[in-house]
């Protein structure tokens, strides 16, 4: 599994806005480079990017050529229950990672 | 004027011009940190953005992967990281007794790897090499650099020297001619740095990846258009070796993130 690196706080007031920060692992190629032989580097890039709080998805992206090595997505959120969110990373070659935070909110 | 005037005029003309290819003074020493825009230091300081940080991720699952016909793991031998190899990359490149010179970081991850695990060496510039690379450095962030205080090696640190201050390639240039002469000035829009290796392997937004010093160093020399040396060559880690003794005291940044 490609390694990931989220930022959620932990902790957080109702209804207070949090910022979530995701950096995930990939190596983005476009498709369009050429090797030295000239053969096509074959596009293998992330394609989607989802985020569920408490099983509701709140946020999602899609990802095309253009966007750097390691995407980094950040966005942002208000706060209102104690749970989970799950992060999830679809892309060509059947890429596909997850991850999750916790949050407790008072 | 007369004779002596313009003689007098000359001495005090070169009096007060600044010596030129000398060593930047302890206290001007900056880090490559220091020329970034605020919004780049940002990056690199909150480990949730760095993106150097993926790498060392995998180089903490590679330290604990048994590897090798000896079926062995980083840790079996070295154990928790965190004490055991704290500091070491802060003293690197470091003479290796058995080949009689020194031997950069990369270089003794592999030695240990054929040695020890009875394992292929790993590519330079592949990513489990970089990541282990990373690992092992990031144990010593912090800690100020120790490199090239052992005597013996002393003639392998003079070699790097000459080669920084060696004139070489189309554009006949030295790695001091920018590196100490023109530090405050820009090249093309970006700053010309100190040359002290403070946070490698490093994350280069221009690389999209982590990479070695060996590659920047290779990156400057194509640049001046001479032949750059192969990955591993004595020469590049003579290289390695002085400019880690230009940043002794400097901290140790792995994983940095340079533009």
């Amino acid at each position: 599994m490609a390694s990931a690196l989220i930022n959620v706080p932990k902790k957080a007031k109702r209804g207070e806005t949090i910022e979530i920060k995701t950096l995930m692992s990939h190596i983005m190629e476009t498709g369009y480079r050429h090797t030295a032989e000239g053969e096509v580097v074959p596009r293998d890039i992330i394609t989607t990017f989802s985020c569920r709080y408490n099983g509701a998805e709140i946020f999602r992206a899609e990802l095309f050529p253009a966007i750097s090595a390691n995407p980094f997505i950040t966005f942002f959120t208000v706060a209102n229950e104690s749970g989970k969110f799950e992060f999830e990373w679809t892309g060509d070659r059947g890429f596909a990672a997850t991850a999750s935070a916790s949050i407790t909110v008072e | 004027m007369s004779p002596t005037g313009t003689i007098v005029v000359a001495a005090l003309l070169i009096a007060v011009s600044p010596a030129r290819t000398a060593e930047i003074p302890q206290a001007e020493r900056r880090s490559g940190y220091s020329f970034m825009a605020p919004d780049t230091q940002a990056i690199q300081d909150d480990d949730t953005t760095n993106p150097g940080m993926l790498w060392v991720l995998d180089g903490e699952k590679l330290w604990n992967n048994k590897a090798g016909a000896a079926g062995k793991a980083c840790a079996d031998c070295h154990h928790e990281a965190r004490a055991s190899i704290k500091g070491v990359a802060a003293r690197y490149p470091a003479f290796d007794k058995a080949l009689g010179r020194p031997v950069n970081l990369e270089q003794r991850i592999n030695l240990c790897r054929t040695g020890q695990q009875q394992a292929a060496p790993l590519p330079y510039e592949s990513r489990d090499l970089l990541a282990l690379t990373a690992f092992v450095a990031q144990q010593s962030r912090g800690l100020p650099i120790d490199a090239a205080t052992d005597p013996q090696l002393e003639p392998f640190v003079a070699k790097g020297r000459e080669l920084f201050m060696q004139r070489q390639g189309q554009l006949n240039l030295g790695c001091t001619n920018c590196h100490d002469d023109n530090w405050d000035k820009r090249l093309a829009g970006s700053a010309i740095t100190q040359a002290h290796p403070t946070g490698y392997p490093l994350y280069r937004m221009e690389w999209q990846s982590l990479g070695s010093l060996q590659r920047r160093l290779r990156a400057c020399i194509t640049g001046i258009r001479a032949q750059p040396y192969d990955y591993g060559a004595p020469e590049m880690v003579e290289l390695e070796l002085y400019l880690m003794s230009r940043a002794r005291g400097m901290p140790v940044e792995t994983p940095a993130v340079r533009p």
